[in-house]
């Protein structure tokens, strides 16, 4: 399926430090248009940073992000504006604006989309209908629950169907079913809008479930990646200590001390 | 011991030089996209609420007790000259080109700055600024641009409101406690006063406006390290925009006059 579509994102030699800490040590990564890649690896390798890079929110030590072949660091803050309308992102925490109601934050990328209000109030009822909360639009962000949250946050990152989608965690700490949820609407946005789209997940089923091909960010590299199939077979011990669980392996050898705490410490 | 005072001040001067940095390249991109559609009036106006029209009372108090204060104090040192019939004109000369504005800053900048920092910093702090720019909207325009134009537009009005409320203030103890003659009184504090005393003060007044609102959002858009952060940014942002305008204003005055 990949050579004859063009690269909606690529990284190349990506490097980035907080501090002492090394985050990104050479990361290349192409994801294709109307692709699906998710990217997975213990928690606090990098992969939310490694994510915020695709859309320019990180701005990497060296090396270079592309975006339909433009390079973010090249353009002016307002060429960078004007690219990231191309995106929707989904935070870990939802990012709600805490100001707004939740339906001014799902409405808020349809603010000046050329839609009527008949027709933004329509789309932000169908993305709550997407997310299993049909009647939350007049609550306030801190009368949600967490999963709540985040997943009003993904209402808001679908909204203006966006060609890019970026899914921090969509659906960790979400009950099973509502987990599943996410990864349907993730599989029935891509059959919709054609959309190329990155996931981080440390959830298996949903990985296989939603990705083209999975993506192992681990130690700075990406250690591994292939499509589900391959990835669920692969004898990387790596691998194969991530997709069985495990608490001893090469994952946890080479990964001390470097934790999640420590990369949001030094940022 | 040589070496460590040594490390302190360069630690110190670097700091200066980081906060200065940063408080220009804000302030280039506050004006790189200020002009840029879509314009949020509804926003500004808003703002100019916070920063203004609620500042109001704070504003008024301050100016109406200064003034006071300025009558009762100049009526002493010039009755030892027998010079009262300047004390008019003290009063509204020091009101209109240093008092009203610096104090109005001070004091707007204890209010808003404050409340401007915490609440950008706590939006960086739950990713919200980022959030923003997900959604293909410049924080600098979303957020600063309002803010630092409210401040800018409405300091001058309050420093007319202080103005206006302690020359009242000086005549009403002039006048009423201290007996001086309403009409000489009146004749004496414009007496000495031309326009220019009035638009210097106007002038300093946008300064400051602008110095703590973009200082408020240099120190919010800085914040990390959680809601300790969020308190130190608040803090940081008040004592550094009351230097800066107190410094700036020794400037503006050799400027101004």
């Amino acid at each position: 399926m990949a050579a004859a579509r063009p690269a909606k994102l690529r990284v190349e030699s990506l490097h980035k430090s907080f501090g002492k800490l090394v985050v990104l040590d050479g990361i290349d990564l192409t994801v294709e248009a109307g692709e699906s890649l998710v990217i997975v690896g213990p928690s606090g390798t990098g992969k939310s940073i490694l994510l915020k890079h695709f859309i320019g929110l990180q701005r990497p030590d060296s090396g270079r992000v592309f975006v339909d072949g433009q390079n973010i660091w090249e353009l002016s803050s307002i060429e960078q504006n004007a690219l990231r309308k191309k995106f929707g992102m989904a935070f870990q925490e939802g990012a709600l604006f805490d100001s707004m109601s939740v339906y001014q934050n799902v409405a808020f990328p349809l603010r000046h989309s050329g839609r009527s209000p008949a027709q933004v109030r329509a789309r932000v009822q169908e993305c709550l209908d997407l997310v299993q909360l049909p009647d939350v639009g007049a609550k306030r962000p801190a009368e949600l629950s967490g999963g709540m949250r985040r997943r009003v946050g993904f209402a808001r990152a679908i909204a203006h169907e966006p060609e890019i989608l970026l899914f921090d965690e969509p659906n960790t700490g979400l009950d099973p079913i509502t987990t599943d949820i996410i990864a349907e609407v993730i599989l029935g946005i891509r059959r919709q809008l054609r959309a190329t789209i990155v996931t981080i997940t440390h959830h298996m089923p949903s990985a296989l479930k939603i990705g083209d091909r999975l993506a192992l960010l681990f130690g700075g590299h990406i250690r591994f990646e292939a499509p589900p199939q391959q990835f669920m077979t692969s004898s990387d011990p790596a691998v194969r200590q991530f997709v069985e669980g495990r608490a001893h392996g090469p994952l946890t050898r080479e990964f001390e001390g470097s934790t999640r705490k420590e990369i949001l410490e030094a940022r | 011991m040589t070496t460590r005072l040594l490390e302190a001040v360069g630690r110190a001067v670097l700091r200066l030089l980081e906060e200065l940095g940063r408080f220009f390249t804000m302030l280039g991109r506050v004006l790189l996209w200020a002009p840029q559609p879509p314009y949020d009036l509804p926003e500004l106006v808003r703002q100019m609420v916070v920063v203004g029209v609620n500042s109001i009372p704070v504003v008024f108090l301050t100016t109406l007790f200064t003034g006071m204060v300025l009558a009762l104090q100049g009526y002493h040192a010039f009755s030892k000259f027998n010079a009262t019939s300047l004390v008019g004109s003290v009063v509204a000369l020091s009101l209109m080109q240093e008092l009203s504005p610096v104090l109005s800053a001070l004091m707007v900048t204890g209010r808003v700055g404050s409340a401007m920092a915490a609440e950008i910093g706590s939006m960086r702090i739950t990713e919200q600024i980022d959030a923003l720019k997900a959604l293909a909207t410049e924080p600098v325009q979303y957020l600063f641009v309002p803010r630092v134009l409210a401040s800018v537009l409405m300091l001058p009005l309050l420093v007319v409101v202080g103005d206006v409320v302690g020359i009242f203030g000086g005549y009403f103890v002039a006048v009423h406690l201290l007996g001086s003659n309403p009409v000489t009184y009146y004749e004496n504090s414009f007496e000495h006063v031309d326009m220019n005393d009035f638009t210097s003060g106007l002038i300093k007044a946008a300064v400051f406006g602008l110095i703590f609102s973009v200082v408020a959002c240099v120190r919010g858009y800085y914040t990390t390290g959680g809601a300790e952060g969020v308190g130190r940014s608040t803090t940081q942002a008040v004592v550094v925009a009351s230097l800066a305008i107190l410094l700036s204003d020794f400037f503006l005055t050799r400027l101004l006059f």
